[in-house]
């Protein structure tokens, strides 16, 4: 018998692929299927198994503003795995379970708050979709999502860069050797939630040491200032030693150790692409962990631990890193003044590519300046494949001020040189388009 | 002529079935202290002389012996070796006395990872002999991959001891805990067994009957009495299978549908998708023992014809419990059947008494006597009916993996009830109408489950894992493995599978050939870096439950 009462959300899409020797393709979770049913977990009393929900369009449209529409830029397979991260949340908050597990694909990491197509292996966002539907049925809660995947997690820092409720911490390969290449510890949240966004770039090469390091020096202790009322884990597990397309040096146990010490109430699997030598090993080893059973056995079969011994050179670059990630943490509240005041509005722009659909995104996002909520977020988008669209996103907990002159915008501007206009009120759940 | 014999719990029953039709059948009390004494008794009372004995074709014998054994605890010590390697931590795994976790493994894949060592077999074998241990199980992590260590560890082991059960034998199914379980229990079993196929031989030769004896299985398949020795692992839960293929040969479900057995005890439930059984996904649960048997998935609820029928505040309850029979056969407590007899819908035992035990519970619900049994039914009829509805919500809420089933899969809908047991006949239309279910109480309802013994066909099944970039097929449940060709399908592997349970079929008893149902295929690219190095092929066939097929025309 479990210690935790921990729900299992396994959702394999046994038949579903971007292409036939794509990374994300059917077999992904196969081996990890053959792990997790020769141990035997599904037998463990306290480990239970839900079927995944569907998620709807609604579901999409309170975290991301999809051209032309939600229903053009996914397939099923979306919806069910943002669904079975759903029903994670479902059992969680309705106490049916201490924790769950949503073992899904594909993956949402990297899909932003503006959707023109597939990035990152992603389409829409699993944990935004799953966060908004959180506040939309269970209130305004305070969330941190801790995203251990190898690569930054750019697209829910990009759909919360403004909300100070949510924190976003990532830590992954630094950016000037991976995909998708941002990440940097400067880039630190929009000018009314500084600090809610937290990145840690390791060097490649980094071991279960430097993560732990990372963890226990940085992670933890923010996550104690902000208190928050859920934890999620975007649990990517492709800082495996093994993984074909990264280049770090964590084991089971680092990652099973790692959900140990974040205790999250929501894990949700992203990335991991060493699927025979990984992922079977690094699932047992977090399902356990978070039924808070024994995983010290759950070792790979060529584990071997003095060949991932981390080197000093690598441990002193972690060490500064997290020097610099402190030192904004604590100056995060009088930073506002310093760089934004007198101005009324901030604003800026970026290229955004979708590698998976080869799509390119010019984009200006404007956001209000405020001091009682988020603010008011306005996005000018255009894509290369398609035309412009406006959109204005007032955020959850929404100031007085912000909705007057968010609703008023929205209300006077037409359609006229853009094809579409989208209004997305994420505190009352309210989505338009004209 | 075809006999069929059901040792339950309470009952023997035995049937004698010639030309489809039941030509005599009998019902004895069963000695639970000695079951072969009742399947003896039952089986003399139909085969009154020697001619009746040569005219049979075949008997089949369903016997509640194992499971008797294992909850009773009065199986033989068994000593387990255990080549667990990585992963679950041992002290969650199935823990007994004797034993001993042994160096080796093999991967998911079933290439071996770390070899077995010699010395420390010998060494086990000698702490088995020092400890009296004639009898143990040899299960490794992912034998139905790769059997290859377990066979060794047989090689040195088995000939120091009476017997040996191997884990891969047991099921192709991956789960190593249940494998264990399910081996563990396999080697407790089989003195025990043995020697009841010895007496169950012998009387079969005293009674000059040289016809082919058959044994049910928790599957509802049969097996001949010979195979059986090897694996008594699979006759535990057979009566609750017997009850199911009964109600199927007496009723020709085509439908989606509920079976119930209303005995004393219990109500045993089972469901069926489009007239075929529910199988458990991964095997049968005795008591604390999760298996990897094959079997239905079949719920007992604990309220029958005996249960204790209580007030709570002004509330009735009906079971879990029995404290004995009716009241109105001398029981201490009202039960079900005693409101059935004061409502003149069974005629059992003594109406008096039944009045006299129901009259307290009128007393305090200010009813007469006859509203009160009304209630005590109603009562009785919408807790079965509610934990119906519980069983039908888990299978349709039960995880699919892949689009095609998550979009197009079935939702099991009954509108067919069926019902067998002493009380089937007075609470079916009640339960019918609580489900919003069409009734059926079939005929020869009271030895349902010896008629669904006779009348069963051998099953088996069979798993067969390719892996091309490999060159090797396995299939799991005979232990071997083959060299395949680089260009090898999984027409091929469906191919091969078909010819393989068709020939483990005819060695488990089975005369005919026996329709071969594909259960899963399922095929995957194995790519390495971004290239295709080979595809892995995984089937699953099997011989499903049912009718001799040479019977299955207009029975009855």
């Amino acid at each position: 018998m479990s210690r935790r009462k921990t729900g299992l959300i396994f959702f394999p899409a046994f038949d579903w692929a971007i292409s036939p020797s794509h990374p994300e393709r059917e077999e992904r979770l196969l081996y990890t299927q053959d792990q997790v049913f020769e141990e035997g977990l599904l037998d463990i009393e306290g480990i239970l198994e839900f079927k995944p929900s569907l998620a709807t369009f609604d579901d999409i449209n309170r975290a991301h503003i999809c051209v032309p529409d939600a229903a053009s830029v996914t397939a099923e397979s979306h919806l069910i795995s943002a669904g079975g991260a759903i029903t994670a949340a479902e059992k969680v908050l309705s106490g049916q379970v201490d924790n769950a597990f949503a073992l899904v694909r594909p993956p949402g990491h990297h899909a932003m708050l503006v959707v023109h197509g597939a990035r990152g292996f992603c389409n829409v966002n699993t944990e935004a979709i799953m966060i908004e539907y959180i506040r939309k049925h269970y209130g305004p809660k305070r969330i941190a999502v801790v995203d251990t995947d190898c690569h930054h997690g750019d697209g829910t820092q990009d759909i919360y860069w403004n909300d100070p409720d949510t924190l976003c911490i990532s830590l992954h390969q630094d950016g000037r050797t991976l995909y998708p290449g941002s990440g940097s510890h400067d880039e630190f949240g929009g000018p009314n939630a500084l600090g809610a966004t937290i990145n840690i770039p390791l060097p490649p090469q980094t071991c279960d040491e430097g993560m732990h390091m990372v963890l226990d020096e940085v992670i933890l202790p923010i996550l104690e200032d902000f208190h928050p009322d859920l934890i999620i884990n975007s649990a990517g597990q492709d800082n495996h030693y093994t993984d074909p397309i990264t280049n770090m040096r964590f084991s089971a146990q680092g990652y099973a150790r790692l959900n140990e010490k974040l205790a999250p109430q929501i894990a949700v699997l992203e990335g991991g692409y060493s699927i025979e030598k990984a992922l079977p090993y690094v699932n047992v080893g977090i399902i356990l962990a978070m039924a808070g059973l024994d995983y010290s056995h759950v070792v790979e079969p060529d584990y071997d631990p003095s060949q991932l011994r981390q080197p000093p050179e690598i441990t002193r670059a972690i060490e500064a890193e997290i020097r610099k990630v402190l030192a904004l943490w604590k100056t995060r509240q009088g930073m506002k003044r310093s760089l934004f005041s007198p101005a009324a509005y901030s604003r800026r722009k970026k290229a955004v590519y979708y590698d998976t659909s080869g799509i390119s995104e010019e984009q200006e996002e404007t956001v209000r300046l405020c001091d009682a909520c988020g603010g008011l977020v306005m996005i000018e988008s255009a894509a290369d494949r398609s035309y412009m669209i406006f959109a204005i996103i007032l955020p959850g907990r929404c100031c007085s001020d912000c909705r007057a002159q968010g609703e008023a915008l929205f209300s006077r501007t037409n359609p006229g040189k853009y094809g579409r206009v989208y209004f997305q009120d994420r505190e009352r759940g309210v989505f338009m388009v004209k | 002529m075809i006999l069929g014999i059901d040792v339950g719990g309470t009952h023997t029953d035995a049937v004698l079935i010639d030309h489809l039709r039941v030509i005599s059948k009998t019902k004895v009390q069963t000695d639970t202290a000695n079951l072969l004494k009742s399947l003896f008794e039952a089986a003399t009372a139909l085969l009154p002389t020697a001619s009746f004995s040569r005219n049979l074709e075949r008997i089949v014998l369903s016997t509640t012996l194992s499971t008797n054994a294992i909850v009773q605890d009065k199986t033989a010590p068994v000593g387990m070796v255990l080549l667990s390697g990585p992963g679950l931590s041992p002290s969650l795994l199935p823990a007994t006395p004797d034993t001993h976790f042994l160096k080796g493994y093999a991967n998911h894949q079933g290439a071996e990872v770390l070899a077995i060592d010699h010395k420390e077999i010998q060494h086990t074998a000698e702490a088995f002999r020092s400890r009296g241990i004639h009898h143990a199980g040899v299960v490794g992590k992912f034998s139905p991959r790769n059997p290859s260590q377990e066979k060794a560890v047989q090689a040195i082991l088995e000939p120091q001891l009476n017997h040996l059960s191997l884990g891969h034998r047991m099921s192709g199914h991956l789960n190593f805990p249940r494998r264990i379980a399910t081996t563990r229990l396999n080697a407790a079993l089989w003195a025990l067994y043995g020697s009841f196929v010895d007496q169950v031989l012998q009387f079969a030769r005293q009674l000059e009957i040289t016809a082919p004896i058959y044994i049910l299985k928790a599957d509802g398949g049969t097996f001949a009495i010979a195979q059986s020795r090897e694996f008594p692992v699979q006759t535990i839960l057979s009566g609750p299978a017997a009850s199911v293929m009964g109600i199927m040969t007496l009723a020709k479900i085509s439908e989606d549908a509920i079976a119930l057995d209303i005995g004393g005890t219990t109500t045993d439930i089972a469901l069926f998708a489009d007239g075929v059984p529910l199988f458990e996904p991964f095997g049968i649960t005795l008591g604390e023992h999760k298996t990897l048997i094959r079997g239905f998935r079949t719920y007992p609820l604990g309220v029958g014809g005996d249960s204790a029928v209580r007030l709570k505040g002004r509330t009735l309850t009906v079971g879990p419990d029995r404290e004995g029979p009716a009241a109105a056969l001398g029981g201490p407590l009202p039960t079900p059947t005693d409101a059935l007899v004061l409502l003149g819908q069974c005629a059992v035992g003594n109406r008096e008494m039944s009045a006299a035990s129901l009259a307290p519970l009128a007393a305090v619900l200010g009813l007469s006597l006859e509203e009160t049994a009304k209630q005590v039914v109603a009562q009785t009829c919408e807790t079965i009916a509610a934990a119906i509805q519980t069983l039908v919500d888990a299978v349709n809420s039960r995880p699919v993996y892949t689009l095609h089933e998550f979009l197009n899969g079935k939702r099991l809908a009954p509108r067919k009830l069926y019902a067998v047991g002493a009380l089937a006949r007075p609470l079916a239309k009640a339960l019918g109408t609580l489900l919003g279910c069409a009734v059926c109480v079939p005929e020869h309802a009271e030895v349902a489950n010896a008629i669904g013994a006779a009348l069963s066909r051998t099953t088996a099944e069979l798993t067969l894992l390719a892996d091309t970039e490999r060159r090797r097929l396995s299939i799991a449940e005979e232990g071997i493995q083959l060299s395949i060709p680089a260009g090898f399908t999984k027409e091929d592997a469906v191919r091969i599978g078909r010819e393989r349970l068709q020939a483990m079929a005819r060695q488990w008893g089975s005369s005919e050939e026996e329709d071969v149902e594909l259960m899963e295929l399922q095929e995957f690219n194995m790519v390495r870096g971004f290239a295709t190095v080979g595809r892995n092929i995984r089937v699953k066939l099997q011989i499903t439950p049912g009718a001799i097929s040479s019977l299955q025309q207009g029975l009855m």
